[in-house]
């Protein structure tokens, strides 16, 4: 049996250190989320309007999130405001940007997609009973798309969790931080530290993702 | 701006734009088979292979690929599974899009109707025939855009390859961001060179699945 480098995580407070990474990387994923979540609604709506304006301006946000890699936003936001605008943003806040900015695009293109899914003879049934148009939104449209909503928008937020590994690349303390940094600090005493402690955040983000996933997958199935 | 930096510096960045498509695509490949791997094992109901490929997509959908990559390229040389910053690349990319790309295939085969097959049966076509002329033309069909936009995650992906001191795009942005702190110009050159990659396969994909838009027609 080679070492495997675990013991590592048993020493002193190693173990809740990492939890506590993982902490800082839930958080900033949990905030993004809830930006995301409402500002997506809104600019979905937004989407179906058939004003062609906003139609261009949506659609050119959404083609920008959809090319870029997160990464690269990431890196606009930290280093290129800093030397354009003087701002000095936390890795934290900038991640926060970066991740609402990119979540409310994937959400907003979710919404869109309900909605445009639901067909057109719900509006006329409900037109045609004499509702009034915030009353058809309110009472005919929104519970449907709602349903389909939920389990694609529970998949978004652990995109969104597993997206905010990439915090570690702007200098944020989350958990691969403190992984590399208990690593590190253990290079004598046990110089195979790194599989087990990779081994182990690795298992930490999936049991981070793997009930939500599982949660979206079972309304999927029960929603249909 | 400064444009002598850029031009200075713009056959680096070339170099890095090479490397990370020699990546993308060949990650992308192989994610593929991968996926057609799982598909198969879990549309057929093999034995095992089934199961193992269920444990397999459920693992690799739920972890980053940053972390999938720290594993391959620090954690496993520990216990003596040793290779180079590019084939952990491919390997981490490959082991992240097939289940992605599993995922596609099997959706669009589970679109296709019980009733296609029957009719396909009623007609005398064997078992083979039924999938090579009934079931995998639609199923293609059907599982386009998902294909498409694992395609483009998948590439956009690359960006994280910089963490494992690949000289990829993102990592020949920061040296110069760090060695010369020509911030405005090596971030214009990064996106520049995204848009470059990616645009094209996005208007690509977007011809292709207008192309090949033909099932469920007339329903």
């Amino acid at each position: 049996m080679p070492d495997l480098g675990l013991e590592v995580l048993f020493k002193g407070k190693n173990l809740m250190r990492i939890l506590g990474g993982l902490g800082v990387a839930l958080k900033i994923s949990l905030i993004s989320v809830a930006i995301s979540i409402l500002a997506g609604v809104l600019v979905g709506m937004l989407m179906t309007w058939k004003n062609p304006i906003s139609r261009a301006v949506t659609r050119c946000y959404l083609e920008i999130v959809r090319i870029m890699p997160q990464m690269v936003l990431l890196f606009l936001v930290y280093f290129g405001t800093t030397r354009i605008f003087g701002w000095n943003l936390s890795g934290e806040l900038s991640a926060v940007i970066v991740f609402s900015f990119w979540g409310t695009a994937e959400m907003a293109d979710l919404v869109r997609g309900a909605i445009i899914s639901i067909p057109i003879h719900q509006y006329e049934s409900a037109a045609a009973l004499g509702l009034t148009g915030m009353q058809t939104y309110r009472y005919i449209i929104l519970p449907q798309t709602v349903r389909r909503l939920i389990p694609l928008s529970i998949n978004l937020i652990t995109r969104m969790i597993k997206t905010t590994s990439l915090v570690l690349m702007i200098g944020v303390v989350e958990v691969l931080k403190v992984a590399q940094q208990i690593i590190e600090a253990n290079r004598m005493s046990s110089p195979n530290a790194a599989f087990g402690v990779y081994l182990t955040v690795f298992l930490l983000y999936f049991a981070a993702c793997w009930p939500i996933s599982m949660l979206a997958g079972y309304l999927e199935k029960r929603w249909r | 701006m400064k444009w002598d930096f850029i031009m200075k510096y713009l056959p680096l960045y070339q170099k890095s734009a090479v490397l990370t498509v020699k990546i993308g695509v060949a990650g992308i490949l192989l994610s593929i088979l991968i996926g057609i791997f799982c598909t198969a094992a879990q549309n057929f109901r093999i034995p095992f292979l089934r199961q193992a490929a269920n444990v397999y997509v459920e693992i690799s959908r739920n972890t980053p690929l940053l972390i999938q990559l720290f594993f391959i390229y620090y954690g496993l040389p520990k216990i003596g599974i040793r290779t180079n910053a590019e084939v952990c690349g491919i390997a981490g990319l490959a082991f992240l899009g097939g289940s992605y790309m599993a995922e596609a295939f099997r959706s669009g085969i589970e679109a296709v109707e019980t009733v296609q097959y029957e009719s396909a049966y009623s007609l005398g076509l064997s078992r083979w025939q039924t999938l090579r002329y009934v079931v995998f033309p639609q199923a293609l069909s059907i599982c386009m855009p998902a294909f498409m936009a694992n395609v483009i995650f998948l590439l956009k992906e690359t960006s994280v390859f910089s963490a494992i001191s690949l000289m990829d795009l993102m990592f020949t942005a920061k040296d110069l961001i760090g060695l010369y702190y020509q911030t405005t110009e090596s971030l214009f050159l990064l996106v520049i060179f995204y848009l470059l990659i990616l645009l094209p396969v996005s208007l690509a994909g977007s011809l292709l699945e207008r192309r090949l838009r033909y099932a469920g027609f007339g329903t």
